[in-house]
């Protein structure tokens, strides 16, 4: 397929490790910030073609995983009442909660279906009118468009059994606390190409000034995420801490004006739990009080509900580049993708089932 | 779930501007995308689809420049070593 075939080419991949091996003085470490990349990386072993003084650490950037248990619980009381019909990505699907999962709210009887996009689910609560249709809304400003849209469609047709679980999620504060925490060993950043096709590369330029870390704006193939390595490998060695764009085929530097536009009017900035990592200010999207009306928690009751994490699960540590998720003494003996133990071994996005899928074999 | 994939504009439906939309071709599926995020965007164009959504349009010279990096850079390289 045009614009992904020529991105996997074995020989280019080849001849960028060679090019990144000649550039290549000191050791260094580069985090990755997405989940898709993580998955590419591991995936087709990137990460193996580097020079061994080149580390790869796998960040925050996955949705699924991120999503703190509280929101997995209140999503699971919500989807348990009769006569809800709650509606999610199929990853959120087998996250696990305290004690179940979504998919066994399912298999109870409980109406919880797969859906492709948020709009989907708008249709459906326009066609039983009669139901509560509920959405579960995660994801980065990746995803934060489609939910807008969803969401200014239901105020503007008046859809009222239609409401969102919003648990949005922003990319640039978690990088903030990767670099300010204090076992910090990243010194160089991929952000994710996907979020700044909406979002644009702005943002970045403080905190690229601020840590002195280059920031280099990353696709998700193969030649990209090298691509991306390399030019940030130049900048450490020149020692250059600038935002750089290798995404330029899909990303503007303002982004997708469109887009923001209905993010802004749709939704604010609020403080956001990240799962395993805990609380980070201004770090999530939350509804405007004009769209209050759709907030699932407040339709449901469930606003208040907390819920402590698990403490075997060491996938806070993983997310922030801290332990490597073969590293964790559950990993792959009690934490498998069959019965995982937390959300960075469900999606395949997450950190430990891209290892545990890619690399057990080899140990 | 942050994967977003490039598709072909086939035709495109904008009767209802917040609502435009269009079949996307993704080697050989063709799938409904709303398109109100890409209004500069044309049949034969190229688009980064996430759920559902257009949220770029894909730049084709912008992608040749990435393809040609490796030489770009082995031109820098040279010149640097004269
Ligand atoms: S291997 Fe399992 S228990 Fe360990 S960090 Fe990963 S998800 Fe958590």
């Amino acid at each position: 397929m045009k614009h992904i075939d020529e991105y996997r080419d074995g020989n280019a991949a080849r001849a960028y490790a060679e090019a990144i091996g000649r550039i290549t003085t000191r050791p260094w470490t580069i985090m990755e910030v997405c989940g898709g990349q993580t998955h590419s990386i591991v995936k087709f072993g990137i990460d193996e073609l580097l020079p061994r003084s080149v580390t790869l650490v796998h960040g925050p950037g996955c949705p699924v995983c991120v999503t703190p248990l509280e929101l997995i619980e209140k999503a699971i009381s919500i989807a348990s009442i009769p006569g809800v019909l709650f509606c999610s990505f199929g990853d959120m699907l087998r996250v696990p909660g305290v004690s179940r999962d979504l998919l066994s709210v399912k298999a109870a009887g409980g109406d919880v279906r797969i859906v492709y996009s948020p709009l989907d689910a708008l249709r459906l609560a326009v066609e039983q009118p009669g139901r509560e249709v509920v959405f579960f809304a995660v994801g980065f400003e990746t995803t934060a468009p489609a939910v807008a849209m969803a969401a200014h469609q239901a105020v503007r047709q008046d859809v009222r059994n239609f409401s969102l679980l919003v648990s949005h999620v922003l990319v640039p504060p978690a990088m903030e606390t990767v670099l300010s925490s204090p076992g910090n060993r990243v010194q160089g950043f991929l952000a994710a190409g996907h979020v700044c096709a909406v979002m644009g590369t702005a943002e970045y330029e403080p905190i690229a000034s601020r840590y002195h870390v280059p920031i280099v704006v990353t696709g998700f193939e193969p030649v990209d995420i090298l691509q991306g390595i390399h030019m940030c490998l130049r900048q450490l060695e020149q020692g250059r801490a600038e935002v750089e764009n290798q995404y330029a085929r899909s990303v503007r530097p303002e982004g997708n004006p469109a887009a923001q536009k209905l993010i802004r009017e749709v939704f604010q900035v609020v403080p956001r739990k990240w799962r395993g990592i805990g609380e980070i200010a201004r770090s999530g999207l939350g509804l405007r009080e004009a769209y209050a009306s759709l907030d699932a928690e407040t339709r449901f009751g469930v606003a208040g509900h907390t819920t402590e994490e698990p403490p075997e699960c060491r996938s806070g540590l993983v997310l922030q580049g801290l332990l490597k998720p073969h590293e964790c003494p559950e990993f792959g003996a009690r934490c498998t993708p069959e019965h995982p133990l937390g959300a960075t071994m469900v999606s395949s996005e997450g950190a430990c089932a891209a290892y545990y899928h890619y690399r057990r074999r080899r140990g | 779930m942050c994967l977003a994939v490039p598709g072909k504009i086939e035709s495109i439906d904008d009767a209802d501007p917040v609502f435009r939309s269009g079949k996307v071709n993704f080697g050989g599926i063709l799938k409904e995308v709303n398109l109100a995020y890409v209004p500069e965007a044309n049949i034969g164009d190229y688009v980064l689809v996430h759920v559902g959504f257009a949220i770029s349009t894909i730049d084709e010279a912008q992608a040749q420049e990435t393809l040609s990096y490796l030489e770009e850079m082995d031109r820098l390289a040279g010149m640097e070593n004269r």
